[in-house]
């Protein structure tokens, strides 16, 4: 009897999925589910700050489940790129963001789309949170004409609105991201630039420059140092001379953050944002965080750490785990609604995939394409004098 | 009595499966490691006499241990054991760079030196090219040899001042006084997908400097003899290799083998003789040169492929010597094409003795004058390719 009624509710539930409808038949309905919780939040370590950003957030069901799906997309759409590189399909440089989501997702959350971002090569999670989508990021991966770059830039050169990229040069686009604070400040709309880099390139001089001039002249810049603790194959301790990046900025203030925890980040990047829009200059905030994969799609990523301590930090601070069990833990979500979300977004993933692996590659008269905005047609030399190739904005 | 031969004809199958393996799996690396860095070269021969007094030795047995005394080195085998070597031999040099220590080298060319020379020779440097060439600079000014590897020439533009400016000037400067015996090498030019930002050739931009010498090698052989060369050079020398061709095996001869095996810096190699075309060329594009060539003697047209080896100074001699006899001249190159390698090389011979036995004019083959895209087919036809050869050498020759 017991039997028959749990099958008789299985089917209840197969049907209304078939029926298209998102509806989640569960054994517990929305109304048991608390809608919002308040969470406690690590306290951040401050440098030349009297104050830090709140120890306490308040975390609605649906800003909840949004960082969720938004993380475990990013998440799936990085093991898929890794898949698609193994099978020869992206091809050149791959820099993995997993593991790292909380950061992306985090920082999106504490800002709005109308403020600026920019960061180096690990930019995949990036430009989805900035508004691109999967089949667009994936398309450009596999360098097909449906990619944002129109198959053009690949991995390391995506661009959106107020999204300037995926850079290649290791702390080249610091001294962009402030002179775009600097645009923000020139044309009074109280908007932000949030500039990222990595351990690896918090030693670069340029970055230094940038803390100088971005100070001086108060630009609205979060700076942001992603500290996954390895820059390439190198670890923290054999780069840096100081690894409390967050003090680098020396006469800017700083504040090192746990950037596995999604609120924690939300939380800092939204009292950075504050901090530099009421117009008292740039703020430097300090991500620690995690990458599983190696440098690179060719670094094993072994090399200079051990097996053990990736698998550690999987078990014990994996983001995407943490705030899933953050959320069943208070009540706000169930295992059925977040399983859904995990095969809607498998789904996702799968037919982006499928688009990037199909769309066919740019026309080659879009070789010479987009050498100069807005100019006349001129002619490009191809490989030889008689290869006279046209070049159109 | 059996019993011995039972067991000299099992020794004589292992060393035949062994020698067939060896061949067909073409293992480089094995049979390098073994021969060249235990010195095994003379116990084989010594092991091929006894087996040769002993066993009935066949032909093919003889031609298997040529192969292996003929040795097939990769280019990065080749760099790998010249920087060995010349790390050996005298105690100022040392090797900085990013992840060229622990992690064996960013494309594996130092792999093995930080164990074997350990900290104060094979140095890791953060990621700052602008500082860290700069400290290379000033510790070669200071009576040091310092070998300054970028993980790619891309990278370099960050410290191109140091290069410069700190560098190749300074001799002159001090009108004598002070030297800068350095070595700047990294991967240079186009590679495999890594698109705009990773793909330049910098050989234009550093063969444009007074006071340095730029060498492009192309095969294993250029590789060891020239890395050695520059280390051995008292000034500063940019070293332009070229991913694509790290994985590549070339025969070496026995002589090249030597510890102080050299190639001069500033001379030339003609890699193919030829009576109707001459086809100049450096690094990677040297290959597809001779793929080229291959295909045009098949329909009776002679090229004549140069392998510069060095940017600069450029071997100008080489070259004219070879339109003098051919009277026709075509260049290929990766990098881009305006104010380039080819665009020098067509200068001088326009303004020297070579240009009046030029039949057509002379012409450049060049990268697309166009950033690097990322796409596989947009990519493929940025860079030349064979067919692009083949037809500005029918082009010219038949203008």
């Amino acid at each position: 009897m017991q039997n028959m009624l749990t099958v008789i509710a299985n089917t209840l539930k197969g049907g209304a999925k078939i029926n298209g409808s998102r509806v989640v038949v569960s054994a517990r309905s929305f109304a048991d589910l608390t809608p919002q919780a308040s969470f406690d939040i690590k306290r951040c370590d401050l440098h030349r700050l009297d104050e830090g950003p709140s120890v306490q957030t308040v975390l609605t069901r649906e800003d909840g489940l949004r960082y969720y799906r938004t993380m475990q997309t990013m998440r799936r759409m990085e093991l898929k790129a890794d898949q698609l590189y193994k099978q020869k399909i992206i091809r050149g440089f791959c820099h993995l963001y997993d593991g790292q989501e909380a950061c992306a997702v985090g920082i999106e959350a504490g800002i709005s789309p109308t403020d600026h971002l920019i960061t180096a090569y690990r930019s995949h999670g990036y430009t989805y949170t900035r508004g691109v989508s999967v089949k667009e990021i994936m398309a450009e991966l596999t360098g097909r004409s449906g990619g944002v770059a129109k198959g053009k830039g690949g991995s390391m050169h995506m661009y959106a609105k107020n999204f300037y990229g995926g850079n290649g040069i290791v702390g080249a686009q610091v001294p962009l991201g402030a002179g775009v604070a600097l645009a923000c400040q020139y044309q009074g709309k109280n908007e932000v630039c949030v500039t990222l880099y990595g351990d690896g390139a918090a030693n670069q001089g340029q970055i230094f420059e940038s803390f100088n001039m971005a100070a001086l002249w108060k630009l609205p810049c979060i700076f942001i140092c992603e500290n996954n603790k390895y820059g390439m194959g190198t670890s923290v301790e054999r780069a840096s001379a100081s690894t409390d990046y967050y003090k680098r900025g020396d006469y800017i203030p700083g504040l090192r953050v746990d950037g596995m925890d999604v609120l924690s980040v939300r939380e800092a990047t939204r009292f950075a944002a504050d901090y530099c829009r009421s117009g008292k200059g740039p703020i430097l905030m300090e991500l620690q965080t995690y990458r599983y994969h190696g440098h690179s799609m060719s670094d094993p990523g072994v090399s200079y750490r051990t097996r053990e301590e990736i698998q550690e930090i999987r078990s014990k601070s994996d983001p995407i785990t943490m705030l899933k069990d953050c959320m069943i833990s208070r009540n706000m979500a169930s295992l059925e609604e977040i399983k859904d979300i995990d095969a809607t977004v498998r789904k996702e993933i799968e037919e982006a995939a499928q688009f990037a692996t199909s769309d066919p590659e740019p026309p080659l008269e879009d070789l010479c394409k987009h050498i100069f905005y807005n100019d006349a047609p001129l002619e490009v030399r191809g490989t030889h004098p008689w290869m006279r190739l046209k070049s159109i904005s | 009595m059996y019993m011995y031969y039972g067991i000299t004809m099992v020794f004589f199958t292992v060393f035949w499966v062994c020698h067939i393996y060896i061949y067909i799996n073409n293992m480089t690396l094995f049979i390098f490691y073994h021969v060249s860095y235990q010195n095994v070269t003379p116990f084989l021969c010594i092991i091929i006499a006894l087996h040769s007094v002993e066993y009935h030795v066949l032909p093919c047995d003889i031609c298997i241990i040529n192969c292996i005394l003929l040795l097939q080195v990769t280019v990065r085998d080749a760099l790998n054991q010249a920087m060995d070597e010349e790390l050996e031999r005298d105690e100022r040099v040392f090797l900085l760079g990013e992840e060229v220590a622990q992690y064996d080298g960013a494309y594996k060319v130092s792999r093995g030196l930080w164990k074997k020379y350990g900290d104060k020779r094979i140095i890791d440097t953060p990621i700052t090219e602008m500082g860290f060439a700069g400290i290379a600079v000033g510790a070669a000014m200071a009576g040091l040899r310092p070998i300054c590897e970028f993980m790619t020439f891309n990278f370099s533009m960050q410290a191109i001042d140091q290069v410069i400016n700190s560098a190749a000037k300074t001799y002159y400067m001090s009108a004598g006084r002070q030297s800068v015996p350095i070595v700047f090498r990294g991967p240079n030019g186009a590679s495999a997908g890594v698109a705009a930002q990773h793909s330049q050739c910098f050989a234009a931009w550093y063969g444009h400097c007074p006071g340095l010498k730029v060498v492009s090698p192309w095969s294993a052989e250029d590789a060891r003899g020239l890395l050695k060369s520059a280390i051995r050079d008292d000034n500063p020398v940019v070293f332009l290799e070229n991913e694509l061709m790290y994985g590549v095996p070339f025969e070496m001869s026995e002589e090249s083998q030597s510890k102080d095996f050299l190639i001069p810096i500033g001379k030339a190699k003609i890699e193919r003789q030829g009576n109707h075309i001459t086809v100049v060329s450096h690094s990677r594009m040297v290959s597809l040169c001779l793929d080229a060539a291959a295909v045009l003697a098949k329909e009776g047209i002679e090229c004549e492929v140069i392998n510069m080896r060095t940017i600069r100074p450029l071997d100008a001699e080489a070259i004219e010597t070879s339109v003098m006899k051919t009277n026709h001249l075509i260049t290929v190159e990766g990098g881009w094409p305006q104010f380039g390698v080819g665009g020098e090389i067509l200068a001088r011979i326009m303004e020297g003795p070579a240009f009046n036995y030029l039949d057509a004019p002379a012409v450049r083959v060049t990268g697309v004058d166009i950033p690097m895209p990322y796409a596989k087919i947009l990519e493929d036809n940025s860079v030349p390719q064979i067919k692009d050869i083949i037809f500005s050498v029918k082009k010219t020759l038949n203008a």
